[in-house]
């Protein structure tokens, strides 16, 4: 009874309004209701209402706990007007003046006016996933939610359930692009808070390569929050170095699953750095389907504050010989928490299998906490795997010798915690967004060191 | 430059403090060198230690004034910004801050504290490399990490390249001489050599009479049980290197009787 009480405070039940809102979104959609995409949709959406946001008392959200989030008037997508952001806010989001292949989404809905895409040709798709399906609905088809699976998982379903929106990239056969893709969320929170679902769709076929960052931004005084899916199938001997950055205020929320598909001699690349927003949850998921595939998942998180942030990642191992790292690394301050849980799979048929992983963390205050946890199962008999994980204070030999030769404690503390986390933005091959980075870190260290 | 007077100072440790210096007096002018030599555990890099500002080190008497200022009242790092150098026993590894990121920082921050402007890179550049030759640094070591995967001998001769780096008015080489072979002990000395004038002082604390052959002292102090029992010229470097600490012993049995 009491709970009821509470939850019924502040007079807003957010999984009754988005089964509502799906209602009412059925109802407008006339003769598209009895399509393939539309039966897709309404079984997720079972799924959603079956099981409802996750809870603490699930074993995979121990640590987290998106109640915060329940009590915010999110609008949907559908419901805002038009975002008056324009080409001049959108230069403080990008990270290069020159070639880059830009996507623009607010509130989760693209932007043609202010996207760019220089590279498209008969080889490549660089668009909305609105007009990809169309134009590209064979690829579509062949592997729109086929990774990211839902059952078990409400935040994909709900996702997958109301589709507005989000990226689709194709590379054919054989295509190698270096000009980069950057796509570039905002939520803009201006008048409303906002609830958004980007879904995007990456498909690298066999010999292609691409370099894609995708990252978070929101602008204005409400909340927001980002219920995001991406799902990359790399095809055989394909390269993909991928990076997600999550940039939003204080008063944000994201939750977001990366589902990648592996083929086999394929190369994939994540790199993770969560330094905005309150509650962030990201999931991010590799299968491997084919032999001698290599993954390799970069994290950072850099917290203040009353910060939350859970990385979740898995490495699935199916197939023989091959080779997972993963390297995730914490600076965590105030009375912030991190949480990494990374579970490596290694199935029956995976033998000959290196799968490595280590987590280190740096807390900077008696009130910060990092729940570290790695999970290694394995059903093979001849594998290599290794994991690490540490947790502790900048050292104080360190922080002598740097102040004996002049430079102040923040300073000395600076340079420590740079160098620590230098072998995770080292993963970042563009060197444009390198840069940009590494100038956004200099900010932070300056709030976490205040 | 520098007086200690009656410096008394003990460690923090889990079994309960313990005294080190139990009343040290010294007076180092600018233009001198001072050894500071005695067995181990008589409390030589404590002195460094406390002179230089680590923590876990408590002045329980005593003062110390360095140009005037109350040293002691400082922190580490402005005490290096006053022109205080520490060439460290054990010269700290820093994993992913290179050498030159490192003494690049150390410098501005040190010119910021005297409301001067940064050094240009090209001015830095420059001083790099002359300063590099003091000391044989190789340039491709000063874009490594600060002392990571040097070797002994190059450790210690990146402590002497900071030192001229820094160019400070107080030099306190602690140990500089362990570890080294005899080549590179000359090299070392030799940097230290030029770097001497008549507005720097150096204080040389060693277990050895070694490395005063090469940095030759004004004065030699002999420290047993945290207290100076003898002070002399360089003259008695010989003697203790030829007679040993056996003269302590004799001070001891006098002081028992």
């Amino acid at each position: 009874m009491e709970n009821n009480l509470k939850e019924n405070k502040t007079g807003i039940d957010l999984t009754k309004k988005l089964i509502n809102e799906f209602q009412s979104y059925q109802s407008k959609l006339n003769g598209d209701a009895s399509g393939n995409l539309n039966k897709l949709r309404m079984d997720a959406m079972s799924v959603f209402e079956k099981t409802g946001f996750p809870v603490k008392k699930m074993e995979e959200w121990k640590y987290t706990n998106l109640s915060p989030v329940m009590n915010h008037d999110f609008k949907f997508s559908s419901d805002l007007s038009d975002s008056d952001i324009t080409q001049a806010d959108i230069d403080k989001y990008i990270f290069s003046a020159g070639s880059v292949n830009l996507l623009v989404f607010i509130n989760g809905i693209f932007s043609s006016e202010l996207s760019s895409v220089i590279s498209n040709n008969e080889s490549i798709f660089i668009g909305s996933i609105s007009e990809g399906m169309t134009s590209h609905k064979e690829i579509f088809d062949k592997h729109y939610s086929k990774y990211a699976d839902y059952n078990n998982r409400s935040l994909a379903a709900l996702n997958t359930a109301f589709f507005p929106e989000g990226a689709f990239i194709y590379l054919k056969k054989n295509t190698e692009l270096n000009t980069p893709v950057h796509i570039l969320n905002i939520s803009d929170t201006k008048v409303n808070s906002v609830f958004s679902q980007p879904r995007n769709l990456v498909v690298i076929e066999e010999g292609s390569k691409i370099f894609i960052a995708e990252d978070y931004y929101s602008a204005g005084d409400n909340s927001s929050f980002t219920n995001m899916v991406t799902e990359f199938y790399c095809g055989k001997n394909s390269h993909t170095e991928h990076y997600k950055i999550q940039n939003e205020d204080e008063r944000s929320f994201h939750v977001g699953m990366t589902q990648v598909h592996q083929e086999q001699d394929s190369h994939f690349s994540n790199t993770t750095i969560s330094w905005g927003g309150s509650i962030i949850r990201n999931d991010l998921n590799s299968v491997f389907d084919g032999t001698n595939t290599e993954s390799h998942f970069f994290g950072l998180y850099l917290l203040s504050g009353k910060q939350h942030v859970d990385n979740h990642t898995l490495a699935d191992h199916k197939m023989p010989n091959c080779f997972s790292n993963e390297l995730y690394k914490g600076i965590i301050g105030d009375n912030a928490t991190g949480v990494f849980n990374g579970k490596i799979m290694v199935r029956e048929d995976a033998q000959k299998t290196n799968a490595y992983q280590s987590n280190g963390n740096i807390l900077l205050s008696d009130d910060a906490t990092i729940y570290s946890k790695p999970q290694l199962e394995i059903f093979a008999d001849d594998v290599k795997c290794s994991h690490g994980a540490t947790s502790g204070q900048l050292n104080e030999d360190e922080m002598f010798y740097i102040k004996s030769r002049g430079i102040g404690d923040k300073d000395a503390k600076s340079l420590l915690l740079k160098a620590f986390v230098s072998d995770v933005l080292d993963s970042i091959k563009i060197e444009e967004f390198k840069v940009n980075i590494e100038e956004k870190m200099e900010m932070k260290l300056k709030n976490i060191l205040k | 430059m520098l007086t200690i007077k009656n410096l008394k100072a003990k460690i923090e440790t889990s079994e309960g403090d313990k005294q080190i210096l139990k009343g040290i007096n010294l007076t180092v002018n600018p233009g001198e060198t001072h050894a500071i030599m005695g067995p181990n555990g008589s409390g030589k890099s404590t002195l460094a230690s406390v002179l230089t500002g680590r923590e876990g080190y408590v002045v329980t008497e005593g003062e110390v004034i360095y140009d005037g200022k109350d040293l002691l009242e400082l922190d580490p790092e402005e005490r290096a910004r006053e022109g205080i150098f520490l060439a460290f026993q054990y010269p700290i590894e820093i994993p992913g801050v290179s050498n030159v990121n490192f003494l690049k920082t150390a410098i501005n921050e040190i010119r910021k504290s005297k409301g001067e402007e940064p050094m240009t890179s090209v001015e830095f550049l420059k001083m790099m490399k002359e300063k590099a030759k003091l000391v044989n640094i190789e340039p491709e070591m000063l874009s490594r990490y600060v002392n990571v995967g040097f070797s002994g001998g190059e450790k210690k001769r990146n402590e002497i390249f900071q030192l001229a780096m820094l160019e400070p008015k107080l030099s306190i080489l602690d140990e500089t001489d362990s570890g080294l072979d005899i080549d590179a002990l000359k090299i070392v000395a030799g940097g230290v050599n030029k770097l001497k004038s008549n507005d720097n002082a150096f204080i040389v604390i060693t277990h050895y009479q070694r490395l005063l052959n090469y940095i030759v002292p004004d004065f030699v102090h002999v420290m047993y049980e945290g207290k100076i029992v003898r002070t002399g010229g360089k003259e008695l470097a010989l003697e203790l290197e030829e007679n040993g600490y056996d003269f302590i012993n004799d001070l001891k049995e006098n002081a028992e009787i």
